[in-house]
């Protein structure tokens, strides 16, 4: 359980962090929280050769708000976005899920960025880049490019992110409209594990509270978080009652591919799935109504 | 693999020394340091054992190098007792409320407790749960741990 031999550098600019992932070839790592990475290397399931820590880069921290957008800088420490003011404000789903990431003392050191690049299959930072369509900034030497969440994660513990690009931030749209609402839903053996299974929702009502959008992802059942567009759109002009949504859901038998562990079977876990799918927007209706905080 | 000089301001003192980058701060603590009363329990970030605080925030330090945390201010649990080496409230409660059995886990309980009260002396007891949801205990059944941290929170709000 210790760690394989490996170098170590501390950056302090992004710019450094790109030129030593440059010059060192496929077997550098960046670390920042290391929640994940540092476990992954007590097994041995990873051997980096170098680890470039970019705690000490003052430009990956921060959370702020650009135009129609919340923007939370890679480095940011999760106890920082789940604190955080702003992210209670505008994009509160976030910061409900955020309470579910991990625990304490985890939370203290691991990251936003490092949770989207770890690329969980059942964890809940990718789940609501997922569901919010985020946009993932990344940078190389080579330059920088803007990844949606939908094409950054590519199966489990896989994205897009090439060898020399280093995560920059991540940016989630804020909906306009008046008449919204949240859910978050999840089902774990204990509160600090990863989820079996869970679902979030956001979800806009008209006048008439009829649903006029409605944007809904499910974690856990699948190799990425995935969104469930054909749900949403059997959803969409219609009243978000519960029967209503429990019919809407069933189509999610046919959407999902859960696997079994040695904590849940297959079906168990998509049997999860679905619930959670029902009760996520059952609560952002409410939410959206103003009957539930 | 080339060694790296850590400083770190452990309770309150400046201390030192050189580790492969490998080294997780915990074994740092206690091989470099002799610092043995972090304990460590799985090595991979499950069990809490080896909770520490890290500038002000319950951490576990078999998941941070200790290179990382050049420069950072560490409390362990031998930073607990008062400066005249008697147990702090929380300790002396830990004891009083029988809050271990085998006493493995107990380092960590008193760090996440304590990082705990010092953000909120007032705890209910699902935020003690909370905040010991990552350490695990296989002896007590939390239940007297809640007791402890309760009794403690209680006696530290009576004294000025």
């Amino acid at each position: 359980m210790k760690a394989a031999p490996f170098d170590y550098i501390r950056v302090n600019t992004l710019d450094e962090a790109c030129k030593a992932l440059s010059e060192s070839g496929e077997d550098a790592r960046i670390i920042a929280g290391g929640q994940t990475l540092v476990p992954l290397m007590a097994m041995r399931l990873a051997r980096p050769s170098l680890l470039i820590d970019i705690n000490d880069v003052e430009e990956l921290s921060g959370i702020s708000i650009e135009g129609e957008h919340l923007v939370i800088k890679a480095g940011t420490r999760q106890v920082k976005a789940l604190s955080s003011e702003i992210v209670r404000k505008k994009i509160p789903l976030l910061a409900e899920a955020l309470s579910h990431v991990g625990h304490t003392q985890t939370r203290n050191l691991g990251t936003v960025g490092g949770s989207l690049v770890n690329a969980d299959p059942s964890a809940e930072i990718p789940l609501i880049a997922q569901t919010l369509e985020a946009t993932i900034l990344v940078q190389s030497v080579r330059g920088k490019r803007s990844i949606a969440a939908s094409e950054f994660f590519e199966a489990a513990m896989v994205t897009c992110l090439a060898p020399d690009e280093c995560l920059v931030e991540v940016c989630f749209p804020i909906w306009p409209e008046k008449r919204n609402g949240y859910g978050f839903h999840e089902v774990s053996i204990r509160d600090s594990d990863y989820a079996l299974a869970a679902a979030a929702a956001q979800l806009t009502l008209d006048g008439s509270d009829n649903c006029k959008k409605l944007s809904l992802s499910i974690c856990g059942a699948s190799p990425t978080a995935i969104r469930l567009k054909p749900v949403e759109e059997s959803l969409l002009g219609k009243p978000p009652l519960n029967q209503v949504i429990v019919e809407a859901c069933e189509i999610i038998d046919d959407l999902i591919d859960p696997q079994a562990d040695v904590h849940a079977d297959a079906n168990y876990r998509g049997r999860v799935a679905k619930v959670m799918a029902r009760r996520a927007i059952s609560d952002a209706r409410d939410r959206a109504k103003g009957f539930l905080k | 693999m080339s060694e790296y000089k850590i400083t770190l301001e452990l309770n309150g003192h400046e201390v030192s020394g050189n580790a492969e980058a490998r080294i997780t701060l915990v074994d740092f603590l206690r091989d470099n340091l002799d610092q043995t009363g972090t304990h460590i329990g799985c090595e991979h970030g499950v069990c809490g054992a080896c909770s520490v605080i890290f500038d002000g925030r319950p951490i576990r330090s078999c998941l941070i190098y200790a290179v990382m945390a050049n420069g950072h201010k560490i409390t362990t649990v031998e930073g607990l007792e008062k400066t005249n080496g008697a147990l702090s409230p929380l300790q002396d409660a830990f004891w009083e409320n029988h809050a271990m059995q085998c006493g493995y886990c107990t380092p960590g309980m008193l760090i996440a407790t304590h990082a705990l009260l010092q953000e909120n002396p007032d705890p209910s007891d699902e935020e003690i749960r909370e905040a010991i949801g990552g350490n695990l205990c296989r002896c007590t059944g939390y239940q007297q741990i809640i007791e402890a941290v309760q009794s403690a929170a209680k006696k530290m709000r009576e004294i000025p």
